[in-house]
């Protein structure tokens, strides 16, 4: 009973909004990161799910091209990161709001 | 109860309950681990999917290689002493309700709601069917070089942007000194 669709997609739904819970919580800016990961792995499980309960192979190859997708970008978010660290010395995001007028 | 149904439930609960920890704990460090500990939770139900090759995957990308590189970067800025400041009364009432929302809208559509049927798991008919659900690695490699080949170029030459970027990010703006005179 419970290894059904609505299962599986409860879990995710789950998953996402506490990532989203997460995202609008926090102010240090790698939880932040780390919440928008989970949002997106909350995806990833969607995508298996719904691959593997219609028996095509497209949600997988779908996945395994975003967890590639993700790794790029973490590394490329976490450089900006590092590099704002260094200009500014904090990673709060209540603290970087040089673009308000 | 059978044996999938109860692995299911840990699975599950692990993977929620360490990631409502994530979001809980004071200490970056501990939320990082945590997250390492959803993303296990998430490869077991991948691997009560039959999806074996993504459970791997996502233990050896997700788990190891990416948040490795967020504990390297968590210890290397050293954010301990800002973070034990609490969230603003908005941002916790708005994020709060948000969550509720969400959680509502999810139980009420996939539980309650009769226009989703609830679908029972088909065994795989034909593991190694050329289209079918990829469970091996081998069907994944001949997805890859079959109906997804341009993906698979595009995607590697993003890896190499992502590369060329953070190496042009990362490099110290501060402009040295030309050894070129000095060392001749």
């Amino acid at each position: 009973m419970t290894s059904s669709l609505n299962a599986y997609l409860v879990v995710a739904g789950l998953l996402f909004a506490i990532g989203f819970f997460g995202v609008l919580l926090r102010r240090n800016i790698l939880v932040i990161y780390m919440c928008l990961e989970l949002m997106l792995t909350a995806s990833n499980l969607a995508l298996v799910t719904f691959s593997r309960f219609n028996n095509t192979m497209d949600g997988s190859l779908f996945v395994f091209f975003i967890i590639t997708v993700a790794a790029a970008e973490v590394a490329v978010g976490l450089a900006i990161i590092v590099a704002l660290y260094r200009k500014r010395h904090s990673v709060m995001s209540d603290e970087l709001t040089s673009l308000s007028h | 109860m059978i044996l999938p149904d109860v692995l299911f439930v840990l699975f599950a609960s692990l993977t929620l309950g360490a990631g409502l920890l994530v979001v809980l704990s004071r200490n970056t460090v501990t939320a990082a681990l945590l997250v390492v500990l959803s993303f296990v939770g998430i490869s077991g139900l991948f691997l009560l999917l039959d999806a074996t090759f993504l459970a791997a995957l996502q233990i050896l990308v997700y788990a190891g290689a990416v948040m490795v590189l967020f504990l390297f970067i968590v210890m290397l800025l050293d954010v301990e002493k800002t973070s034990h400041i609490l969230p603003k009364k908005v941002s916790l009432v708005l994020s709060v309700s948000a969550l509720l929302v969400m959680v509502i809208g999810v139980t009420y559509l996939l539980m309650e709601s009769p226009s989703l049927p609830s679908v029972d798991l088909m065994p795989l008919d034909m593991p190694d069917a050329p289209l079918g659900f990829p469970a091996h690695a081998k069907a994944f490699g001949y997805a890859l070089f079959t109906k997804y080949l341009l993906p698979l170029q595009t995607v590697g030459f993003l890896l190499l942007m992502a590369m060329v970027g953070v190496v042009v990010l990362s490099k110290s703006t501060a402009k040295a000194p030309e050894p070129t005179s000095e060392t001749k």
